[in-house]
């Protein structure tokens, strides 16, 4: 949903208008709290009718959400968010529809729906809360837990590969994908804005702390101490640079992404790689989704953002009009009227 | 037509043909054909598709036949006919699976250029069928249909391939000189069919020429049959099958409540058509999506709901199963929604392309917790308009789920069907509520139906949120309150029971009071009324009350069982209605009759069995 269509700032909402009436129900020091407050700020930013945003949600911890936002609501079915929500924008393309979900619901019990989705390109905004754990049913391990995580139902560690919720939307063919941290308000802002205005399915995934099952997780990309060199914010156009000195870089070298710090063996600011996530190509975003620690900072930002092709429901509205334009048939009784008759 | 001197028109009243190949062979297409033409020269038909699973199983194969059945005559033709009195068949395997379903005496056309040894061993014959007296008591009529067909291509351009795929038209060539049919009716589809391959037309219905003059001077046709157009038949009909007027059935809801229709499904035989005919409607305002599972289908279609559609999804019985879920969540949600389940031969993939009636029990209880749904049952083929056109007036109405079952007989099957008048549909007024109400609270109910009120995202001053957790009874709001639970339980079950205030009563055919009332719902209706008017032509006291809606019953369904000393139970599976009219009305003895067959029923035996059961005391 773009600016224009949605009449941004014509309203003058404040968060407020965006308050449910009810309590927020998430444990005392949640991620989820702070992901809320962004998600309010941006629609007031967004500043589109009040009544054409829909939040749609599956089962799990995060998938409450609906509940506390004052906009449309569903709250639906353990992975099926997805799907309601696609009903949902292909029934009123008008409508600006967010998708919340976390990483069981949408890795797990919904992974099917979520590729399909990607692949399909319709204007939804995903936001995939990933704390690495099923919250909801107290501490079991998740799709995106790591290997060798001790939890409920991995007392001696997993022994499963968890998957990186980017890949799988790269691979997807997905046209935008973001990642922020829950401890960094400004970066999910900017993220969340940019989701919403790309026209296609954005994919926005929050590192978000489950205080209960799995605190911490996170911690070593987003405490204050080390954050500034395991997370790199990528901006358009601009070289990849990060460290809390500012001095380390990403370059791409003999078809391999290596960390290296500007000033050391000859190597300047003009030898890193410049972010490009508009690019159709999504070889280098792939690898960058890919990151992790120890040896790679985690990306942060809008990690692809590329109108390749147009949404889903922009094409089936196409089509629509056209079929409606050419057809001599205009009702129902031209219709059944038509074709193969017997008139006795 | 013939000049013969010899040659004699015999009057037919009705005649049930058969034609039959491997499934390759365009029999379903030749089926179509001789239907439309059937229909156009007003004769009532019906008639029914009988093909295999696999695409195209091994040539020659039993397994591979495929058949299409199809009944026509001058009187109401109501099912498509137990036995054939004609038969083609283009191969021994053909021979072999369709000869148990012809009558005695009937006439069989066979391709004698596929009585092979190495065919007939292959169908599972030892001998030659054709010269070892299996064919003893019909009327055998040996056509070398490949091979004419073939030399009739040659100075066509045609490849061999698609030249002998031309022979199914020699055949319905010879079926039309055989019933006096007009050739240039079979000529004109082939023109519409094949419009982007004039060449394929061109040897096509050069083909079917060359069958109709090869009969004509075949010495065995020393007569033909004429069936005399019904005098019953006025309007405009059309040959419709189950598939295609449930589609149009909600199309027509939609328009009727001014809302636009949305389809969100998943391909599975025999449901498929459904979504296809409904793809093909953009220009009517209808979306349909195909989606990535039967699960985002049923999903797809629900969020459809929330916002404002008339949402349905097509399914079978397998893909119902994967829907539970989500049907509680339309239950839970009070949405409208209309789940159109053509039923198959089940458990599990069971028998894909064939009819049973097994769905019905998963229907009514196949979810968790207390999950109330309407559930209905079109009869014929036709009338799958008229109760898809109700579920979704229920459906929207009643803010309720609705499954409406059908099954691959119905659904593949066709019949004619009188042409309506939009406007004399009935009126579909849906539970919306208007921007700003002061009033408004997401589930308030209407206080007749009980039906809560429907806003819509976009609405300005109805903003809320529902979903899958239980409610607060009228505001909405998440509820744990052991009361409010019970309350809500109650509401929607009680909501789906005054649906019965809305439905007719059920009729019955023949005397209200009687020896025995015959009991049978959905697909079965024709067979069943067509062995009840037969015995009660021979003056037995017995009478029909036939299903259409099962959940919940009609309203006068006590008073209709208790005015008969026997009431039979006849149903196309293990027992599922008995089990439900047991549950609902204990105090009447039933008797039964099921089939379990993945095949219809047959008159003929009903009527042995309505016999038997007239005679015992």
């Amino acid at each position: 949903m773009t600016a224009e269509e949605t009449n941004m700032g014509t309203y003058n909402l404040t968060k407020e208008d965006f308050k449910s009436p009810g309590p927020v129900k998430w444990c005392a020091g949640c991620g989820d709290y702070a992901i809320l407050a962004a998600v309010q700020s941006v629609l007031v930013e967004l500043g589109g009718r009040k009544e054409d945003v829909v939040f749609v949600s599956g089962i799990g911890c995060s998938s409450r959400f609906p509940y506390y936002i004052n906009t449309y609501g569903f709250h639906g079915l353990h992975g099926r968010g997805a799907a309601i929500a696609t009903g949902i924008k292909i029934a009123n393309p008008k409508l600006q529809v967010w998708h919340i979900t976390g990483d069981g619901d949408s890795m797990a019990i919904g992974g099917n729906h979520f590729i399909h989705t990607i692949r399909r390109n319709i204007d939804l905004n995903i936001i995939i809360f990933n704390n690495r754990i099923y919250g909801l049913t107290k501490g079991q391990y998740s799709p995106t837990s790591p290997r060798g995580q001790i939890t409920k139902t991995s007392p001696e560690g997993v022994i499963e590969n968890p998957f990186t919720p980017g890949e799988l939307v790269m691979g997807s063919q997905g046209t935008f994908f973001a990642r922020a941290v829950d401890t960094d308000p400004k970066m999910m802002k900017e993220v969340l804005k940019a989701a919403a205005l790309h026209k296609g399915t954005s994919v926005v995934e929050i590192l978000q702390n489950c205080v209960i099952f799995n605190n911490q997780i996170h911690h070593a990309i987003t405490n204050k101490e080390t954050k500034d060199d395991h997370q790199i914010y990528l901006e358009a156009d601009k070289p990849m640079i990060f460290g809390k000195n500012r001095d380390k870089g990403l370059m791409y070298k003999n078809n391999k992404l290596r960390v290296v710090t500007i000033g050391e063996n000859g190597v300047t600011e003009d030898d890193l790689l410049i972010h490009d996530p508009v690019n159709p190509d999504n070889m280098i975003q792939y690898t960058l989704v890919r990151m992790g620690l120890p040896e790679f900072p985690m990306a942060m930002g809008v990690i692809r953002s590329c109108d390749c092709n147009d949404p889903y429901d922009v094409l089936l509205e196409r089509q629509m009009e056209e079929a409606k334009r050419t057809s001599k048939i205009r009702n129902m009784d031209d219709l059944i009227n038509s074709g193969n008759i017997l008139d006795l | 037509m013939k000049d013969n001197k010899n040659h004699k028109i015999i009057e037919l009243d009705h005649v049930v043909v058969k034609l039959a190949g491997d499934s390759g062979d365009g029999m379903q297409l030749s089926g179509s054909q001789f239907s439309d033409t059937t229909a156009i020269e007003g004769h009532d038909l019906a008639t029914f598709p009988d093909y295999p699973s696999e695409i195209r199983a091994p040539q020659g194969t039993v397994a591979g036949v495929s058949g299409f059945q199809l009944h026509f005559g001058y009187i109401n033709v109501e099912t498509p006919g137990d036995l054939a009195d004609v038969l083609i068949a283009l191969n021994p395997a053909a021979l072999k699976v369709n000869l148990k379903w012809v009558k005695p005496g009937a006439i069989i056309i066979v391709d004698v250029d596929s009585f092979e040894q190495k065919d007939i061993l292959k169908a599972g014959f030892v001998e030659n069928p054709l010269e070892d007296g299996t064919l003893d008591g019909h009327k055998v009529i040996k056509a070398p249909i490949t091979s004419l067909s073939m030399n009739t291509c040659l100075d066509l351009g045609l490849d061999a391939k698609s030249s002998e795929r031309t022979k199914n038209q020699f055949a319905l060539g010879m079926l039309y000189y055989m019933f006096n049919k007009d050739i240039d009716l079979a000529a004109g589809f082939l023109e519409e069919k094949f419009a982007k391959k004039p060449l394929v037309a061109d040897a096509n219905k050069a083909v079917l020429r060359a069958g109709y003059h090869f009969a004509e001077t075949l010495e065995e046709f020393d007569f033909t049959y004429r069936i005399k157009p019904n005098p019953d038949m006025k309007g405009r009909y059309r040959n419709i099958t189950g598939n295609t007027a449930a589609a149009w059935g909600l199309m027509a809801a939609a328009e009727r409540a001014g809302l636009e229709l949305f389809l969100g499904s998943y391909p599975i035989t025999p449901a498929t058509e459904i979504l296809q005919e409904l793809s093909h409607r953009k220009h009517l305002g209808v979306k349909t999506l195909q989606a990535e599972d039967e699960i985002a289908g049923i999903n797809s279609a629900i969020g459809a709901a929330f916002a404002g559609k008339l949402a349905a999804t097509s399914t079978s019985g397998p893909g119902l199963a994967l829907k539970s879920e989500a049907i509680g969540l339309a239950v839970i949600t009070e949405l409208p929604l209309v789940i159109i389940d053509v039923q198959r031969g089940g458990p599990s993939t069971g028998l894909p392309t064939k009819p049973e009636q097994g769905d019905l029990l998963q229907s009514l209880f196949g979810r968790n917790g207390e999950s109330p749904v309407v559930v209905m049952a079109a009869s014929t083929p036709a009338n799958c308009f008229d109760y898809a056109f109700m579920a979704a007036k229920i459906a929207v109405e009643h803010m309720v789920p609705v499954i409406l079952l059908t099954d691959g007989y119905l659904a593949n099957g066709s019949e004619l069907w009188k042409v309506p008048k939009m406007a004399d549909l009935p009126k579909i007024t849906p539970n919306l509520v208007k921007d700003n109400d002061p009033e408004y609270k997401p589930y308030k109910r209407n206080p007749e139906t009980l039906a809560r009120n429907w806003a819509v995202p976009g609405q300005e001053g109805l903003r809320h949120r529902i979903g899958g957790l239980e409610k607060e009874d009228v505001i909405g709001t998440v509820s744990h309150d052991p009361l409010n639970h019970e309350k809500m339980v109650k509401l929607r079950q009680e909501k789906v029971y005054r649906v019965a205030n809305y439905v007719p009563e059920l009729e019955v055919y023949g005397e209200q009071t009687g020896e025995l009332l015959v009991v049978g719902w959905g697909g079965t209706y024709g067979h069943l009324v067509s062995a009840v008017k037969d015995l009660q032509t021979e003056g037995e006291s017995i009478s029909l009350a036939h299903f259409n809606y099962i959940y919940p019953l009609p309203k006068n369904t006590e008073k209709v069982l208790k005015g008969f000393k026997k009431i039979v139970v006849c149903e196309l599976n293990n027992g599922q209605f008995i089990y439900w009219l047991r549950a609902e009305f204990p105090q009447f003895q039933y008797l039964t009759y099921q089939k379990i067959q993945g095949l219809p029923f047959f008159i003929n035996e009903l009527k042995i069995k309505f016999t038997e059961i007239l005679k015992e005391h």
